[in-house]
């Protein structure tokens, strides 16, 4: 479903990611973690499309795609989505129409008929029981005073109408009480199928209890320096990450 | 003659004639009560003592009023007459009974009216009935409150000059009018070429509370100009919401001035909305002269193609322990220029004043220009006053969140645009004219 080769990217003239290799097969689920600043985020914001940032070297196939070559809102309507480490807000915008204005687009990039208002809130209603969240969240601005933990909810609540065929997490178990940490993990259960992947970036074990990952790689200084199973995720927890970014420990 | 003097003659004469222009409108006043005929016949002198403003003078610094002068507009004649209930109802706000004046070129039209639906405690005329129904108030109050002197008012001494007719609203004591009063001032084919100076005065008494809606609109694509002057009154206690839509012709020009003073604990609510015109300028002035009063001076100012949008308000902390909140935004596309001036005077014995103002402007193309300028002069020591100013394009982080959901960039674009607007349009507390704004911003902006 991904591939990711030999992957470079700059911001402004610093290199922060230094060649990341990692291919994602439908219906795994893959966690990335490491220290502060080691470029999870950007990994993830790159495969987004993020304009801030430099692809400068490598190559990003995604379902037989040349990934880097799409627009931002084409990667979304091939089915991927990123759930922001810092959602941003947008006051005068109602999460409502937001949603359906999004949901529409995809539509009608896949050629599929759009659904009016009223069809909508059936899908809205439905979803927002998954995520626990209360109605009257769709009346308000795009993120705009949400707490912490609601902008999370709001970020799972996209994924769960929009139905990506590879979703990225940033970070989003960062913030969360135990109770939300379960229904962002339920809602990520849910959707889980055969057919689509999803890649966690965390800092903590405890979000991979509930969301159980078949491979977890740790990023440091911008490279992929250890990938193992489910239980890298204790060893980490365990162990921290000295002992793999230290340079004699760097093999890539 | 050396070539200066003769420049300095041709500039006077100019000048001249464009005073001339108005003079033409003017006759010695003879009827009406004595101290009207005095206000009239001083307001014409001050007007050609002064001349119109230049560039030169501060308050017109960044908009030219050359082109309303160049326009040479002659008195309006009568309306065609063929303006029906129907043509009116697209500019009303509510389906219900909202006590309604409706003028068409300057001219009363009470066939397009409606005032019987008035609740008690409240009296709404237009201002040439009300000289002979109240003219203990009017002579009390008009041309009492707007500030005439110098230069830079020209066009409010022109007004009271030469003012026909306009709205009277009284407001007793204690009265809390739940519908709104709305003023339609509406030009129709037979405006062009003609120009109109409508006059509102509004008394609102001590506790009393009160909703007007002042919409500058038209039928027709005329060229035609529009010279307002607004004055209010509002009591101790009392609250005045007042919103005011100018929504002229694209080959319009409009100067309208607002001016309001404020008793003790008193709360003067302002929205201004301005999209229309080729040339227009608002000014909206209010003094907070009792103690532990608030006013709240909003606006909203779109414009596109070849229009100019200035925007002049003075907030003036007379008494100690009062409040201003300011927030005007504008979204200027295509070669359009806004003007946004802000003045906050607070007077030495204001102490405790707390302001704060923001303009905030989204350019749209790189071909549009703003100019913004806050003014704040400040005498008292003890006070908490800020102002910012942004300038500014789509934001790259909202656009991308947007795209990130596969919402198309042109869509994004068109969605944030309509947001930026809308962060404003939603303080406006009356919701009939919050959801018409919005939903014109929306169509406006979502094509
Ligand atoms: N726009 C930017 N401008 C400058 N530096 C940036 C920018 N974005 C990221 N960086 C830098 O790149 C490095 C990687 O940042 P990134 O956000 O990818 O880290 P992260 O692994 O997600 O960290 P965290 O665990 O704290 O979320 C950091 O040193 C960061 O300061
Ligand atoms: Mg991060």
């Amino acid at each position: 479903m991904l591939k990711i080769k030999d992957l470079t990217a700059t911001v402004g003239d610093k290199e922060i990611l230094r060649g990341i290799t990692l291919t994602v097969n439908a219906g795994e689920v893959h966690a990335i973690m490491g220290p502060n600043g080691s470029g999870k985020s950007t990994l993830a914001q790159v495969l987004a499309g993020h304009p801030g940032y430099a692809v400068t070297g490598g190559t990003v196939e995604y379902e037989g795609k040349d990934l880097l070559d799409m627009e931002p809102e084409e990667r979304a309507h091939a089915g991927l989505f990123l759930a922001f480490q810092y959602p941003v807000e947008i006051p005068g915008v109602s999460n409502a129409y937001f949603l359906r204005t999004a949901y529409n687009e995809i539509r009608k990039a896949r050629g599929a008929e759009e659904v009016d208002p009223m069809d909508f809130l059936d899908i809205m209603t439905e979803k927002l029981k998954m995520v626990e969240m209360d109605e009257s969240m769709l009346q308000r601005s795009v993120n705009a005073g949400f707490s912490g933990g609601e902008k999370k909810r709001n970020e799972i609540l996209q994924m769960a109408v929009l139905e990506p065929r590879l979703a990225i997490l940033d970070e989003t178990d960062s913030g969360l009480d135990i109770d939300a940490l379960r229904v962002v993990a339920d809602g990520v259960n849910k959707l889980r199928r055969e057919d689509n992947a999803t890649i966690v970036v965390t800092h903590y074990q405890r979000l991979l209890n509930y969301i159980v990952p078949d491979f977890v790689h740790v990023l440091a200084g911008g490279r992929i320096v250890k990938s193992g199973g489910k239980e890298l995720a204790h060893e980490l927890e365990a162990k921290g990450y000295d002992w793999l970014v230290e340079p004699a420990g760097v093999s890539a | 003659m050396s070539v200066e003097a003769r420049e300095a003659r041709e500039a006077r004469e100019a000048r001249e004639a464009r005073v001339a222009v108005y003079r033409r409108q003017w006759s010695e006043p003879i009827d009406g009560p004595a101290w009207l005929r005095v206000l009239r016949a001083e307001s014409m002198a001050r007007f050609e003592a002064h001349g119109f403003p230049t560039q030169k003078n501060e308050d017109w610094h960044f908009t030219n009023p050359a082109p309303i002068l160049e326009g040479a507009f002659g008195a309006m004649k009568p309306a065609l007459g063929t303006l029906t209930a129907v043509d009116i109802a697209a500019f009303k706000l509510s389906e219900s009974d909202w006590p309604t004046l409706v003028f068409v070129n300057g001219r009363y039209a009470p066939h397009l009216s409606r005032v019987d639906t008035l609740p008690s405690g409240v009296r709404v005329m237009n201002l040439a009935s009300a000289l002979h129904e109240e003219p203990t108030l009017l002579e009390h109050y008009l041309g009492r409150i707007a500030s005439f002197e110098g230069q830079a008012f020209a066009f409010s001494s022109l007004n009271t000059a030469l003012m026909k007719d306009g709205a009277f609203l009284h407001v007793a004591r204690d009265t809390n009018v739940e519908t709104p009063i709305q003023l339609v001032y509406v030009s129709d084919a037979g405006a062009e070429g003609g120009v109109s100076y409508p006059r509102n005065l509004f008394v609102v008494e001590r506790n009393a509370l009160v909703s007007v809606v002042e919409q500058y609109v038209t039928t027709d694509d005329a060229r035609y100009f529009t010279d307002s002057v607004t004055e209010a009154v509002i009591g101790d206690g009392a609250t005045l919401r007042h919103y005011r839509v100018q929504r002229e012709g694209r080959r319009a020009f409009h100067v309208g001035h607002v001016e309001t003073t404020q008793g003790r604990d008193s709360h003067y609510v302002s929205f201004s909305f301005a999209a229309g015109g080729l040339l227009s300028r608002t000014n909206v002035y209010t003094r907070l002269a009792g103690e532990g009063c608030g006013a709240t001076l909003n606006g909203l100012y779109m414009i596109d193609g070849d229009q100019l949008c200035d925007h002049q308000t003075r907030i003036e902390h007379v008494a100690p322990n009062c409040y201003s909140r300011e927030m005007y935004k504008g979204v200027l596309d295509g070669s359009s220029h806004g003007v946004f001036n802000g003045k906050v005077y607070v007077h030495p014995e204001a102490q405790k004043t707390d302001g704060k103002q923001t303009n905030n402007t989204l350019l749209l193309s790189d071909r549009a220009r703003i100019d913004t300028k806050p003014q704040l002069e400040i005498f008292a020591d003890d006070v908490k006053c800020t102002h910012g100013a942004t300038v500014g394009q789509i934001d790259d982080r909202m656009a991308f969140y947007m795209k990130s959901r596969g919402v198309g960039a042109e869509t994004a674009r068109q969605l944030l645009t309509y947001a930026f607007a809308a962060d404003v349009l939603e303080t406006i507390e009356l919701d009939e004219l919050r959801e018409s704004l919005e939903k014109g911003a929306l169509e406006r902006f979502t094509s």
